[in-house]
């Protein structure tokens, strides 16, 4: 690691304006991918500000039934917490497939939305990487990208964003609640990660020294009928080469409201509501399903290494809502069970 | 308590960095150690405390060999700087058991043959007592989910599963 100072931030406005003060700086949560970034020197922050003293760690119920996750709990806290278990099942599924409980232990729910990318060229100094160093190049295209997007890619960059989490939210619809220089503000989670354009660099859009405090859920959780289908190269403690997070609400066997997110794919966590839209007023049988899948690939793109994520992403998205579609998914006991 | 670490003698090594008091909990025992901020909570149990039970392996979080106990949670000392646990009380495998008087999963990783070389043990063991203590594993299927986190080279697995297995039966919380 590159040598670097650290300063401890008990209150959120001291921690925005260290930041502020301080170029090349960067906000330390959990500190589970950014010290590794640092260790690989694809990161050289020359201070920290320290955030884990700071009161964020909470988990409330909100006035319109919704659920605050503070910045600061961590993704096992927020996965075991009694209402995310019962209203929100699908965050609980989501976080369990991801990392290890080590991990979770230490990664909070701010850091999760921050990760930054597994494409192997972004932690591999040796080669061109548009989204570590800027106009440098791209070496996943033409390059091994097994683990690279096929949606909302660009000639800059095809990584993906990592997170299990992030796909359960992205279908969730919570607003991201942030504190920066110029104030807070809440940004509708589907705004906060960004496609990658010319600009991979940029992950998402925060203004900068802006600091995550905390994810409003709104009420509606899809408890009763929901998957996190998470497919991998190994059945425990790997990235996501597909995942979908998928939410019904049903009326008998016709589908009144639906949510469809796609993880493993893009830059972002993929939530395609087109997809979603047509799944409304329909009967939930495989025939809805296999023409909403065909829907979300329509426009996919494969890399070479990655082709096969065309095929797998629609047969996931079947499968994932109609495992939505029987209701027998519950929290927690089945984390082991994603790939039935 | 030295403080230096153990490298610092050798020859060609550039001038150690600016160093801050930093207050640890370490098995009980309150430590100020003056380190640089980089330094990680392993390097600083390792080369600091000369704590050596926990074990570094990869160094990037996917192993587990450096796990330890944060107020009773375990996560991967190698991803962590010592200065951000100021006011934690950390676990390592040294404030578990002792030679003569073995923690039960010390005793029961003997009587399962959980391990052949022992580089990744106590991870294992600082591990499973976080599955004992975090209380979601019963089923062998869920000891083996639970304790992903942790890789064994030589293969250990089924011997590490009865281990834990026996522990998480018995009910026993440490």
């Amino acid at each position: 690691m590159n040598p670097f100072t650290y300063s401890r931030a008990t209150a959120v406005a001291d921690a925005v304006r260290d930041k502020a003060s301080h170029p090349d700086s960067e906000y330390l949560g959990g500190g589970t991918n950014l010290i590794d970034l640092m260790k690989e020197n694809v990161a050289r922050p020359t201070h920290l500000v320290g955030l884990n003293k700071l009161p964020l760690a909470d988990i409330e119920a909100l006035p319109d039934g919704g659920l605050r996750l503070g910045a600061l709990a961590t993704n096992a806290d927020t996965a075991w917490h009694d209402e995310v278990k019962s209203r929100y099942p699908l965050l609980n599924q989501a976080i369990l497939a991801g990392a290890s409980p080590q991990l979770r232990n230490a990664a909070t729910n701010g850091g999760n939305l921050m990760q930054r990318t597994r494409c192997y060229y972004f932690y591999d100094l040796a080669t061109p990487c548009n989204k570590r160093e800027p106009g440098s190049g791209c070496s996943a295209i033409g390059g091994y990208n097994r683990v690279c997007g096929i949606l909302g890619t660009s000639e800059s960059c095809i990584a993906t964003h990592p997170s299990d989490m992030c796909v359960a939210l992205a279908a969730l619809a919570p607003t991201v609640r942030v504190s920066g220089p110029n104030g807070d503000r809440t940004i509708a989670f589907d705004d906060f990660h960004r496609l990658p354009g010319d600009q991979p660099e940029k992950d998402n859009n925060l203004e900068p020294g802006e600091l995550i405090t905390g994810l409003d859920l709104p009420a509606k959780g899809f408890e009763k009928n929901f998957s996190y289908l998470k497919l991998r190269d190994r059945s425990s403690y790997a990235f996501a080469l597909i995942s979908v997070a998928a939410g019904l609400e049903l009326e008998g066997n016709t589908i009144k409201d639906a949510r469809l997110a796609l993880g493993g794919v893009a830059h972002k966590p993929w939530r395609d509501q087109e997809a979603e839209n047509m799944l409304k007023g329909q009967p939930a049988t495989e025939d809805t399903f296999r023409r909403v899948a065909a829907k979300v690939v329509a426009d996919a793109k494969g890399h070479g290494s990655n082709d096969f994520k065309i095929e797998l992403a629609k047969r996931a998205i079947v499968r994932a809502l109609k495992q939505a579609a029987e209701g027998n998914q519950h929290a927690a006991d089945v984390f082991l069970n994603s790939n039935p | 308590m030295p403080q230096h670490p153990t490298n610092s003698a050798a020859a060609g090594v550039a001038a150690p960095p600016a160093t801050s008091p930093v207050q640890l909990s370490i098995n009980g025992q309150q430590h100020t150690l003056h380190i640089a901020p980089w330094t990680t909570l392993l390097d600083a149990l390792r080369e600091y405390l000369h704590l050596t039970g926990t074990k570094k392996g990869c160094d990037h979080g996917q192993c587990g060999a450096c796990t330890v106990l944060v107020d009773g949670k375990r996560i991967n000392s190698c991803l962590s700087l010592a200065v951000m646990h100021e006011g934690d009380e950390i676990t390592t495998i040294e404030g578990l058991g002792t030679p003569e008087n073995l923690h039960p999963l010390q005793q029961a990783f003997v009587d399962h043959d959980a391990f052949q070389c022992g580089y990744c043990t106590p991870g294992q063991i600082c591990s499973a007592q976080g599955l004992i203590n975090e209380g979601h594993a019963h089923t062998e299927a869920e000891i083996r989910e639970l304790m992903s986190g942790n890789v064994c080279r030589c293969g250990a697995y089924v011997g590490i599963l009865n281990a834990v297995k026996e522990v998480v039966d018995k009910g026993i919380k440490n």
